[in-house]
């Protein structure tokens, strides 16, 4: 397998996600503080083989998100975004 | 979200080294065809191992979901579910989770699913929500397999694409063909995609789901073939296939 290819997509860290967030980060839209890409989180770069999250632009690789586990606590770095566009009202789990 | 306790009722083989479980989940708010479950297992020393897998099942209401989960030679989890687990077992389960690569019933645009090796299984979910939902959204699936004996739910396939027009599969067997295969073994390439997926001028809203490296060459070859990467959705597996 080559090295460039080892992750995964945001929706991988929907899970941890969660026990965080109230609504669904990974079908919101966020903006990239470097190139300014506006990408759903899901379609993030997703490098979970370490000790926590580090979810990068699809485009241009600038890191978006870092969340580690120490103990009890998360540590959550969203510098790397300029905002996320939210959607409250709209449950993942709603099924129609 | 918090970890809810789910009791396997079920187990059935898809293939030598994949099973699928059914399970009942406690107060299961019930799910969108796409989403996942991350499985937590518990050793009796406390150590524990968190896996996601897709959920096979159409959404219902009765609290059972299905996972297939596909066992991996040094696997953690997977040699558990697929060769230990017994009905009556109980498992921990985070779910429903993920709301980007989801088809909801509502949606009536033209869809084309491409699947690599076990990637079939949160598009089966899909399969299966259409019928259960009676809607006729055109669905065409290219499934991209190592081998005949590597198919999921051939039964359920076959009997999906009977049944009307507007659901087509595709076959791709990258090392092994059935006898008399028109195409030879080998990865997915432009002259499949350009017989085996709508055309780009119908705009299809895609879903693409297997291992990264398959993820990353079918939506490079939908892309080349005219498709919106806007309208592109994929779920990549690790190269482990297990997903965290």
């Amino acid at each position: 397998m080559n090295a460039s290819l080892n992750y995964l997509d945001g929706n991988a860290a929907a899970g941890e996600l969660s026990r965080i967030f109230t609504v669904d980060i990974t079908s919101a839209e966020g903006q990239c503080a470097n190139c300014g890409a506006k990408r759903r989180f899901a379609e993030a770069h997703l490098y979970s083989h370490c000790p926590g999250l580090v979810a990068r632009c699809a485009l241009c690789g600038h890191v978006l998100l870092r969340l580690v586990n120490v103990g009890q606590r998360v540590l959550l770095d969203l510098t790397g975004m300029r905002y996320l566009t939210l959607h409250p009202t709209q449950q993942p789990e709603a099924s129609s | 979200m918090t970890w809810r306790s789910a009791k396997v009722v079920g187990l059935h083989d898809e293939t030598a080294t994949a099973r699928t479980l059914a399970l009942a989940v406690r107060d299961w708010p019930g799910h969108v065809a796409g989403q996942h479950v991350d499985v937590r297992l518990t050793a009796p020393d406390g150590y524990s191992a968190v896996r996601s897998y897709s959920i096979a099942s159409a959404p219902n209401s009765d609290g059972r979901i299905e996972i297939t989960v596909e066992r991996l030679p040094n696997g953690e989890v997977s040699p558990y579910l697929t060769q230990e687990v017994i009905v009556g077992d109980e498992l921990e389960l985070l779910g429903p989770i993920g709301g980007w690569f989801v088809w909801r019933s509502y949606q009536s645009e033209s869809i084309q699913l491409v699947a690599g090796g076990s990637g079939i299984v949160p598009l089966m979910a899909m399969i299966r929500s259409r019928r259960l939902a009676g809607s006729s959204a055109p669905f065409r699936l290219l499934y991209s397999v190592r081998e005949p004996e590597k198919v999921f739910y051939r039964d359920e396939l076959r009997a999906f694409s009977n049944q009307d027009d507007s659901a087509v599969i595709t076959y791709a067997y990258t090392r092994v063909t059935p006898k008399d295969w028109p195409r030879p073994a080998g990865r997915i390439d432009a002259s499949l995609i350009a017989r085996g997926t709508w055309p780009s001028n119908v705009r299809p809203t895609s879903y693409v789901c297997g291992p990264t490296s398959f993820v990353e060459h079918a939506t490079d070859l939908l892309i080349a073939a005219g498709h919106d990467r806007e309208k592109i959705r994929t779920e990549r597996f690790g190269a482990t296939g297990e997903r965290k």
